[in-house]
C-alpha cells in the first residue's frame, strides 16, 4: 500500500487558493490618497492645524501662480493693467483680498507654531499655542477688513 | 441579561475578495458590553468566519486594535454605551489586512529600527533596592505596539515609506535611555526624510495612544537631538551602521 502525504491527498487547486492567501491584502485607508488629510471628523486640534495648513498652503501656491499671471497683463500695455485695477477695486476682488491674508496669517502662524513645537522647544503645549496664534490672527484679519473695506471707493 | 441591542457594521474582507464589505449585526448589549465583547458575540453566535484579533482583554496587549466610528480604539476597553448610533469597525488604517479586522503587523514591525529590546530598567525609589535574588528592577516598555498611532497619522495616510510614530518614539527611547545600544545610529536611523523630519506634527498619534507613549511629544523631543547634532556634526556621519536596520527612505 503506497503512502500518501497530506499535501498529495489535497484537491487541485488548494495550493493555488493558499499560494493567494499568503498575499496581504489592500492596505486599508480612511479615504482614498490625500482626501483623508482633511477629514477631520472626531479628530483633535493637531489635525485641523495640519489640514488648515495644507489648505491655505495649496491656496497660496495656487495664488503665487494666479498673480504672475495678473502680472503678465503689464506686458499687454496700460490699458490692460487698468482694465485689472477696475477689476480689482471690486467688492468681491477686496473679499478675495481679505481671503488672501486670512490664508496668510494661518499659514504663517501656524508655521511658526510649528517651528516652536517641532523644533522641541514647546511639544506639550501646541494646542495652546495654536488657539493663541489663531486667536490674534483672526484679531489681524478683522484690522485688516476693515481697512481694506474702508478703503474702497 | 441585555439592555438594548446595538448595531454593529464590521469591515468584512478576505484575500482573494474583489472588494471589502461592511456585515451588519444586531448584537444584545448592556452598559458595560465592549467592541470586543460584541465582536466575540457575533463570531460565537452568528458567523465564526468574522476574522479578529484579541488576547488580554484589558489593554496590555495592544493585538485588538480597530477603528471605531473613525477612531482609533483598543476593542477591549471601548465600550459600546460610549458610541452613539450604530457602531462602525474597522481594522486599523495604513496596514494591509490579512483577514476583516486582523491587519499585517509584520509591515508595522519592520518599520522599527533593529535591534528592538523592549525590556527597560523600571522607575523605582532611589532609595530602594532590589530584593534579595533580583539583579535590578525591569519592565516593559510602555509601548504595546498596537499600531494605532500609524493608523491615526495623517502623514502615513498617504505616505507608506514613513517609519511612522512608534518607531520614532521608540527610537527616542533607546536614545534617552540607550541600555548600551548604539545612540549614534540610531540618530543616523532617525535622521531621513522618512523618519522625524516626515511628521508634520499633527499629534494624532499621542490623541490615539492607549499606553500614554506620547509619540507626537517624543517624535519633537528627537528632532531636538538631531538639529543638536546637525550643528555639531554638520551631517557628517559615516555610513549608517549595519547593527541598525527598519525602513529606509
Amino acid at each position: 500500500m503506497s503512502e500518501r502525504s497530506p499535501r498529495q491527498g489535497r484537491d487541485a487547486g488548494v495550493d493555488e487558493i493558499l499560494e493567494g492567501r499568503r498575499e496581504p491584502g489592500p492596505v486599508a485607508r480612511k479615504l482614498p490618497g490625500p482626501v483623508a488629510w482633511f477629514d477631520i471628523r472626531g479628530r483633535s486640534t493637531g489635525h485641523l492645524a495640519f489640514s488648515l495648513n495644507r489648505i491655505t498652503g495649496l491656496g497660496l501656491v495656487f495664488y503665487l501662480y494666479l498673480h504672475l499671471l495678473v502680472l503678465s497683463t503689464l506686458l499687454r500695455g496700460e490699458g490692460s493693467w487698468n482694465g485689472f485695477l477696475e477689476i480689482a477695486t471690486t467688492p468681491l476682488f477686496l473679499g478675495f483680498d481679505v481671503l488672501l491674508v486670512f490664508g496668510l496669517l494661518v499659514h504663517g502662524l501656524n508655521g511658526t507654531r510649528l517651528a516652536l513645537v517641532g523644533s522641541g522647544f514647546v511639544p506639550n503645549r501646541q494646542k495652546a499655542l495654536f488657539w493663541s496664534f489663531m486667536i490674534f490672527g483672526a484679531i489681524v484679519l478683522v484690522y485688516t477688513a476693515i481697512h481694506v473695506f474702508g478703503s474702497e471707493g | 441579561m441585555s439592555d438594548a441591542v446595538r448595531t454593529l457594521r464590521v469591515h468584512r474582507f478576505k484575500r482573494g475578495d474583489d472588494a471589502p464589505r461592511v456585515e451588519e449585526h444586531l448584537v444584545p448589549a448592556h452598559e458595560g458590553t465592549t467592541v470586543l465583547e460584541a465582536l466575540r458575540w457575533i463570531q460565537l453566535q452568528e458567523d465564526p468566519t468574522l476574522g479578529l484579533r484579541h488576547s488580554c482583554f484589558h489593554a496590555s496587549c495592544g493585538t485588538c486594535g480597530v477603528r471605531v466610528n473613525g477612531r482609533e480604539r483598543l476593542a477591549c476597553v471601548t465600550r459600546l454605551s460610549d458610541v452613539e448610533g450604530a457602531v462602525i469597525v474597522d481594522p486599523i488604517a495604513n496596514l494591509p489586512v490579512l483577514h476583516d479586522l486582523v491587519v499585517d503587523m509584520a509591515a508595522f514591525v519592520a518599520r522599527f529600527p533593529q535591534p528592538h529590546p523592549i525590556v527597560r530598567e523600571s522607575e523605582f525609589l532611589p532609595e530602594s533596592s532590589p530584593a534579595d535574588g533580583i539583579d535590578d528592577h525591569e519592565r516593559y516598555e510602555d509601548c504595546i505596539e498596537c499600531g494605532l498611532c500609524l493608523s491615526a497619522c495623517p502623514v502615513a495616510a498617504t505616505d507608506d515609506t514613513y517609519v511612522g510614530p512608534a518607531a520614532l518614539a521608540y527610537a527616542q527611547r533607546m536614545i534617552e535611555e540607550s541600555r548600551g545600544g548604539d545612540r549614534e545610529a540610531l540618530l543616523h536611523w532617525a535622521d531621513q526624510d522618512a523618519g522625524a523630519w516626515r511628521c508634520h506634527a499633527a499629534f494624532e498619534c499621542t490623541e490615539a495612544c492607549p499606553s500614554d507613549v506620547r509619540p507626537a511629544q517624543r517624535i519633537m523631543a528627537l528632532r531636538r537631538e538631531l538639529r543638536g547634532r546637525r550643528t555639531d556634526h554638520d551631517r557628517a556621519v559615516p555610513d549608517r551602521p549595519a547593527t541598525v536596520t527598519g525602513a529606509s527612505a
